[in-house]
C-alpha cells in the first residue's frame, strides 16, 4: 500500500456516530419538554416534570392540559416527524432524487382524496368535523384518509413489482397523484361551502387533533413502519449507486423496492391519515442530516432523520403556537415558511460547491 | 491456457418485453473467457456490445442458449452467489455526494456482510487491498465527489475489486477519460487480469489501446457476429478491416490504423530517415499524399536534413528547391507548386 505523508487514511472513530446521534437525541428532548411547557397556558416546567411523574400538582386543570393534550400532541408531532424525515429519507435514496419527498408517489393525494369523499360527498362527517371534538368524526376522518392512502400504495405495490424503472414507477406516483387531486377539486367544486372549509381545516395539517384513542393506533403503526427500516440500510446504501449496481452487489432489488414502498408509505400514510398532509418535513430532513453528519451512509442517516425529523416538527408545533399569544398557526404554514427557503439554501449552497445537487 | 471461467453456447441476446415481445440482437454466438485473460470487446457503435455484456451479467435475461460459469448454468446461481462471482463497472456516472471513497469501495463486500452489513476484519482487508491494487490507498478518505474523472474510475473499479470476483465486467470504462486515464485504466485492467486469477472483460472504443493490452478480443460486427482472437490474428485473417470497414474509411493493417480513402493521391519520394522521417511520412500522408521511397524525376522529392529539433526539410520539384524549416512550410510549398 503506499503511504504519502500527510494525507495517510485515518480511521474515523465509531464515537463521532454515537457523538451526532447522542446530540440529536438530546435536542429531541429539550424540544419535547419546551414543548410540554409552552402554550396559551404558562405551566411552570417544575410542574411539569411532576405532572409527568404523577406527582399531585397545584391545579387540577394542568393535568388535564398535560396529558390530555400537550402531551399527545407532543408524542404525536414527534412520531409524525420521525414517520415523515426517514419516509423521505426512502424515497429520495430510492430514486435518487434529491427533491423527493415521502408524499411523491401520490400517498397524500389518495389521503385527501378519501377525506375530501368523506367531508364533502358524504357530509355528515363535516358538521362534526367543524365541532372538532368528536372522537368517531375525527376517527372517520383517519379511517377515510387511511382508505385513501391504501389504495394509492397498492396500486403502487401491484405497479411496482412489475416496473423495471424507478422512473417509470415515479412518473406513475405522480400521475395516481394528479388523478387523485382532480377527483378531489371535483369534489370541492360541487361543495357547499362550510364542508370546503372542514375539508381546507384538515389540509392545513394539524398535531393537536388526535387523542389518546387514536394515538394507540397511530403510535404501534409509526414505529412498526420504523422499525422494517432496521433492515434497509444496506440495500439503501446499495442504491446509491443505483439499481443495477445494486443488483450486482446482490441486492434483490425488487423485493427491496416492495419493501421499501410498503414503508414509507406506512409511515407517510398513517400521519396524513391523522395529522393531515404535512409537508416540507419529509423532504427537507433527510438533506439536513446529509449536510450536517457528511456522510451518505443509512447506518447512520435512518436513525439520524427519525430523531432530527421528531425534534422539528416539536418546534415547528411550538412555533405554530405563536408562544405568549393566543393565535394558532396550520403546522403547515409553519414548516412551508421555514421548510422552502431551506429548500432554495441548499439548492443554491450546492451550486456554489463543485458539486451538483444530489442526495 | 487456464480452464475457461465463463463460457456462451449458442447464445442470443436482445430485449424482451413484459409481453413477450423479443427483439434479436444477436443469435448463435460461442464464446470464452479464461481466468487471468484480459478480453477487449470491440465493434462499432450499437452493434449490441452493452447487450452482451448485460447478459453476461445477468443484468439482462439470456434469450436463448446458455451461459456457463464455472461450468454451472448463469440462470441457477442466487444473485448474491453471482454477486460473489462477477462484479461489474458500467459507463454511467455515479451521482454521490458526501460519501467517501473507503466507504464507496466497502460497498463492494455487500454480498459478504449479511442483513446488518456487519463488516469483518476480512472485509477491511480486501477494501484496503482494492484500494492498493487500484492505486486509489491515499483518496481514502476524500469524497466521491471531489475526484476527477480518471480518479473516479479507478475507485469504480476498486469497488468492484473489493467483490472479489472470478470475472471483473466492464462496459467502457475509458469513454470521460483523457488519453493518458485511458491508457493508464487499460494497463490497470490488463495487469489486474494478470496478477491473479480473475478474468477481465471489457467493451472499448479504443481499438488502438486494446490492440496493445488485450490478450484477446472479441470483435462484434453489425450483423451480431463475433470473431475472437488475439489482436494480431484479427488483424491477418482481415476481420479487423471487414468490421470497421466503411465508405472512404479503410484499415491499413501494415500501420494498424485507419486511412481515408480518397481520389488519387499523389505520389511524393521521401529520403529521410529516424524520428523526423517518420513524422515526416505522417505527416505526407495525413495530407493526403501516397509516400514512396524511391521514384522518378518526375516526382516531387523530400529530403529531411539536421538532427533534434533543428532540422531542414528541402522539396525538389520540376526543378524548383525549396528549403522549409518546419513541416507546415514543407506541407505549404507542396500545395503551391502542385
Amino acid at each position: 500500500m503506499e503511504a504519502r505523508p500527510g494525507i495517510m487514511p485515518t480511521v474515523r472513530k465509531p464515537s463521532t456516530r454515537s457523538w451526532a446521534l447522542g446530540l440529536f437525541a438530546l435536542i429531541l428532548v429539550a424540544a419535547f419538554v419546551v414543548s410540554l411547557s409552552l402554550g396559551s397556558v404558562s405551566i411552570p416546567l417544575k410542574e411539569v416534570f411532576g405532572i409527568l411523574l404523577g406527582k399531585p400538582t397545584l391545579r387540577a386543570s394542568w393535568t388535564t392540559i398535560i396529558l390530555n393534550f400537550r402531551l399527545t400532541k407532543a408524542l404525536t408531532a414527534a412520531l409524525a416527524g420521525a414517520a415523515l424525515s426517514v419516509a423521505g429519507l426512502q424515497m429520495q435514496t430510492m430514486f435518487r432524487n434529491p427533491l423527493a419527498d415521502p408524499f411523491i408517489l401520490g400517498i397524500n393525494s389518495g389521503a385527501s382524496l378519501g377525506v375530501a369523499l368523506a367531508v364533502l360527498a358524504i357530509g355528515a362527517t363535516g358538521s362534526i368535523l367543524l365541532a372538532g371534538i368528536s372522537t368517531a368524526g375525527d376517527l372517520g376522518l383517519a379511517l377515510a384518509a387511511s382508505i385513501g392512502a391504501g389504495l394509492v400504495l397498492g396500486l403502487i405495490l401491484l405497479v411496482g413489482r412489475q416496473v423495471k424503472n424507478p422512473t417509470t414507477l415515479l412518473i406513475l406516483g405522480l400521475m395516481f397523484g394528479y388523478a387523485a387531486s382532480a377527483l378531489t377539486s371535483l369534489l370541492i367544486y360541487f361543495s357547499l361551502p362550510e364542508r370546503i372549509q372542514a375539508y381546507t381545516v384538515w389540509s392545513y395539517g394539524s398535531f393537536s387533533g388526535v387523542t389518546w384513542g387514536q394515538l394507540m393506533v397511530m403510535a404501534p403503526v409509526i414505529l412498526a413502519g420504523l422499525a422494517m427500516t432496521i433492515f434497509l440500510p444496506k440495500p439503501l446504501n446499495a442504491l446509491l449507486l443505483g439499481e443495477e449496481y445494486a443488483r450486482s452487489m446482490g441486492v434483490d432489488v425488487r423485493w427491496t423496492r416492495v419493501f421499501i414502498l410498503l414503508s414509507a408509505s406506512i409511515l407517510a400514510g398513517t400521519v396524513t391519515a391523522f395529522c393531515g398532509p404535512i409537508g416540507f418535513i419529509g423532504v427537507a430532513v433527510p438533506h439536513l442530516c446529509r449536510n450536517l453528519l457528511r456522510s451518505a451512509n443509512h447506518k447512520l442517516l435512518l436513525p439520524a432523520s427519525a430523531l432530527l425529523g421528531a425534534a422539528l416538527a416539536l418546534i415547528a408545533d411550538v412555533l405554530a403556537q405563536l408562544p405568549g399569544s393566543q393565535f394558532v398557526l396550520p403546522i403547515n404554514v409553519v414548516t412551508s415558511l421555514f421548510g422552502a427557503p431551506f429548500v432554495v439554501w441548499v439548492i443554491i449552497r450546492q451550486r456554489k460547491g463543485r458539486t451538483s445537487f444530489s442526495i | 491456457m487456464n480452464a475457461p471461467i465463463l463460457s456462451a453456447r449458442d447464445l442470443q441476446i436482445g430485449f424482451q418485453s413484459s409481453h413477450g415481445s423479443r427483439k434479436l440482437i444477436a443469435s448463435g454466438l460461442n464464446l470464452e473467457l479464461c481466468a487471468g485473460e484480459f478480453v477487449c470487446l470491440a465493434g462499432p457503435n450499437g452493434v449490441g456490445k452493452s447487450t452482451l455484456l448485460r447478459t453476461l451479467t445477468r443484468l439482462q435475461s439470456v434469450l436463448g442458449g446458455e451461459v456457463l460459469l464455472k461450468d454451472k448454468a448463469l440462470h441457477a446461481y442466487s444473485s448474491k452467489e453471482l454477486a460473489g462471482l462477477v462484479s461489474i463497472v458500467l459507463t454511467e456516472h455515479v451521482q454521490v455526494n458526501v460519501m467517501r471513497v473507503r466507504e464507496l469501495v466497502g460497498l463492494g463486500r455487500s454480498p459478504y456482510t449479511g442483513i446488518f452489513d456487519s463488516r469483518s476484519r476480512q472485509d477491511d482487508d480486501a477494501v484496503q487491498k482494492a484500494l492498493a491494487l487500484t492505486d486509489v490507498a491515499h483518496l481514502s478518505d476524500r469524497f466521491v465527489q471531489e475526484l476527477s474523472d480518471g480518479e473516479r474510475q479507478r475507485v469504480m473499479i476498486a469497488r468492484a475489486l473489493a467483490q472479489e470476483p472470478l470475472l471483473l465486467v466492464l462496459d467502457e470504462p475509458t469513454a470521460f477519460l483523457d488519453l493518458p486515464g485511458r491508457i493508464s485504466i487499460m494497463h490497470l485492467l490488463r495487469d489486474l487480469a494478470r496478477g491473479h486469477q480473475q478474468a477481465v472483460l471489457t467493451s472499448t472504443h479504443d481499438l488502438d489501446l486494446a490492440m496493445r493490452t488485450a490478450d484477446r478480443i472479441w470483435l462484434m460486427n453489425r450483423n451480431g457476429e463475433i470473431s475472437q482472437g488475439s489482436p494480431e490474428d484479427l488483424v491477418l485473417n482481415g476481420q479487423f478491416g471487414r468490421t470497421f470497414s466503411q465508405a472512404n474509411l479503410r484499415y491499413n493493417a501494415l500501420t494498424g490504423q485507419f486511412e481515408e480513402e480518397g481520389g488519387k493521391a499523389l505520389p511524393v519520394v521521401l529520403r529521410a530517415e529516424g524520428l523526423a522521417g517518420a513524422w515526416t511520412a505522417r505527416a505526407l500522408r495525413r495530407a493526403g499524399y501516397e509516400v514512396l521511397v524511391e521514384g522518378g524525376q518526375e516526382l516531387p522529392i523530400v529530403e529531411v536534413e539536421g538532427q533534434g529539433a533543428s532540422n531542414c526539410w528541402r522539396l525538389t520539384w520540376q526543378g524548383i528547391t525549396r528549403e522549409v524549416s518546419s513541416i507546415y512550410a514543407l506541407l505549404a510549398a507542396l500545395l503551391e507548386l502542385a
